[in-house]
């Protein structure tokens, strides 16, 4: 954007670059966006209202737009309530979201980098035959994966909830595609120096590779804290449900007030968004690299 | 083979090994170092993929409730398969599959791409904009589902659509529980609309800027109006390749749509995609693994082909035009 910026100052008309409009579609471009960005925050700050008002504030026929006293007792309330495994279901879910983008972003990046820099012979059978995973839409496969999850014995295991999900063949993809696109010479400088390719890998691509790689790992770590329907079907006893299954399930069976209940989706999307807002800026780059851009 | 040998030759001449053919110890090194890398992906995806859907085809054939190891003398060949087929409920999630898509694919697309178009006009405030359209992205369906049903599109009155109705006088809406008008699909729709869009913004946002400037300048000197013109032949055609990746992105999470159905109007059948009935077919009360195995073939074979038509359709793969 900065270097847009610069490029800028050569005589050009308006409306020829992108972020230079007239003055009329830019006024009307910020007035837009503005009320879109209005109607996307409504929902996290009904979150915030909700978690710090009472059942009856909630309720009241009367809209409220902020309660007057905020209820920070419902923090505590939350996780003091025995019939309520918050706590529990949190730290399951930052053990499986932490052992999941570890284990994938390691398990994908050898073998991205191996699709696509070593020069095996059958190295494009062995890409094809990936591609074809891809095809199976991870979520069609629960029925089959279950059986074999069953079979192993890792119902309601940590084991189940974690191994099965580690073989991402599209983030496997999106490794090979960027690592065909990383800089040759900087290998071959190090291969001269001596190193072979598990040396080059993490000494020169992986240091060389930050903004791809937190990218990766973000979107994992995301895709790991708010999956659904694997931890459902693997976690069957309530001390293994992920914070997902936790909350789906206050929320189906209404076990729990409403205020508690927006209590813990406050809690349960706290991580994210922390994440997010100091992470967005490698999060934007790097999905600039993941080869999606064509 | 042909394709990989002279690739290992380059990579020899590169370290300075100038025999046009790798030696043998050097051929087995590379196979070594190849296996490495891959080969605990690969089995890892063996076991965890391919073998279970194998397993599950197998398990399609017999009448297998409550085990994965039926018995000989349960099989009934294709029985599985007729019974889905002929299922009425199948049917209907598939058609409820339908209806959806064609509501959250092109809706998806063009806010995303909208608000990417409109972000790029900026001068100020970018980061800001883009930050907050992206956020929604942190949020899981579950607690978006939280969220809608029982605060934004709760059917009571204290909810914020009905309070927003009551305003102008507006009896209160059912929004979730009344099939008739179907107001469910305004909710399910719009709740995807809002985490998903922010995503495939950051992806047109990033295309957008590889766009070289010279072409707009081109267009300039040639006469070329700003706006439409420069938005339908330079834009566009610069933004396919991310186009049809976008679209094929959401129309494969389309097919994975489970969390906001269940969370939202649980195990009904006027809104039930099929992953749901699978999931209350399998692992429901009945555990009926054979039927859903059945199912999941089924629905894996119609994605395969709407994925290769969707693909030929729109030349996804063509090298020339990426």
């Amino acid at each position: 954007m900065s270097g847009m910026a610069t490029a800028t100052q050569v005589k050009r008309p308006a409306g020829y670059k992108p972020g230079v409009g007239t003055r009329g579609v830019r006024t009307a471009n910020l007035v837009i966006l503005s009320v879109l960005a209005v109607l996307f925050l409504i929902p996290f700050y009904l979150i915030l209202r909700n978690a710090l008002a009472t059942d009856a504030e909630i309720t009241a026929p009367e809209w409220m737009w902020f309660p007057s006293s905020p209820s920070w007792e419902n923090l505590p309330n939350l996780f003091n309530d025995p019939a309520v495994p918050m706590l529990r279901s949190l730290l399951n879910s930052a053990i499986v979201a932490v052992a999941t983008t570890v284990g994938t972003l390691f398990l994908c990046t050898t073998a991205g980098y191996g699709l696509a820099r070593i020069p095996y012979r059958h190295a494009d059978k062995v890409f094809y035959l990936v591609l074809a995973t891809l095809m199976i839409p991870g979520a069609v496969t629960f029925v089959p994966s279950f059986v074999m999850v069953s079979s192993l014995g890792w119902i309601s295991d940590f084991r189940g909830l974690i191994i099965p999900t580690l073989f991402n063949g599209f983030v496997a993809f999106l490794c090979r595609q960027y690592f065909l696109g990383f800089p040759k010479e900087l290998e071959e400088a190090a291969r001269v120096d001596g190193l072979g390719y598990w040396g080059s890998f993490w000494r020169i691509v992986v240091p060389n590779s930050g903004n791809f790689l937190a990218a990766i790992a973000v979107i994992t770590f995301v895709g790991a804290w708010n999956s659904f329907l694997w931890p459902l079907v693997i976690g069957r006893s309530p001390e293994s449900w992920t914070v997902q299954v936790a909350l789906s399930t206050f929320l189906t069976a209404q076990t729990v007030s409403l205020s508690q209940l927006f209590m813990a989706a406050l809690v349960a999307i706290l991580p994210l968004v922390f994440v997010f807002l100091f992470l967005q800026r490698f999060l934007v780059q790097g999905v600039a690299q993941t080869g999606l851009k064509g | 083979m042909a394709v990989s040998a002279p690739a290992a030759d380059t990579e020899r001449a590169g370290t300075g090994d100038q025999r046009p053919r790798p030696r043998r110890s050097g051929r087995l090194r590379t196979s070594l170092a190849f296996w490495a890398f891959v080969g605990p992906f690969l089995a890892g995806l063996m076991v965890f993929t391919l073998v279970p859907v194998v397993w599950s085809a197998y398990l399609s054939l017999f009448d297998a409730t409550n085990t994965v190891t039926p018995l000989p003398e349960d099989f009934v060949g294709f029985g599985n398969y007729a019974d889905m087929l002929t299922d009425r409920a199948f049917q209907d999630s598939l058609i409820t599959f339908s209806v959806f898509a064609a509501f959250i694919v092109p809706l998806t697309f063009a806010c995303s791409l909208g608000l990417a178009l409109m972000l790029n006009q900026l001068r100020f405030m970018r980061a800001f904009f883009r930050s907050v359209f992206f956020l929604p992205f942190a949020c899981s369906y579950v607690v978006a589902s939280l969220v809608w049903k029982m605060s934004i599109f709760s059917g009571v009155r204290y909810g914020l659509m009905n309070s927003i109705l009551d305003l102008f006088g507006i009896e209160d809406v059912a929004w979730l529980f009344s099939p008739d008008p179907p107001w469910y699909w305004l909710v399910i729709v719009s709740l995807r609309l809002w985490i998903q869009c922010g995503f495939y913004m950051i992806l047109f946002i990033a295309a957008l800027q590889q766009i070289p400037q010279h072409l707009y300048e081109a267009a300039y000197v040639d006469g070329a109006k700003p706006g439409r013109q420069t938005f339908w032949h330079i834009t566009l055609p610069q933004l396919r390749a991310t186009a049809v990746a976008v679209l094929m992105l959401i129309l494969i999470a389309a097919y994975q749509a489970f969390d906001e159905f269940v969370n939202l109007i649980g195990n009904q059948a006027y809104a039930r995609p099929p992953l749901a009935y699978l999931y209350y077919t399998a692992l429901g009360t009945q555990q009926d693994l054979g039927r859903g195995s059945a199912g999941a073939l089924i629905l894996a074979l119609l994605i395969a082909i709407v994925t290769l038509l969707q693909g030929r359709f729109l030349g996804f793969g063509n090298k020339e035009g990426r």
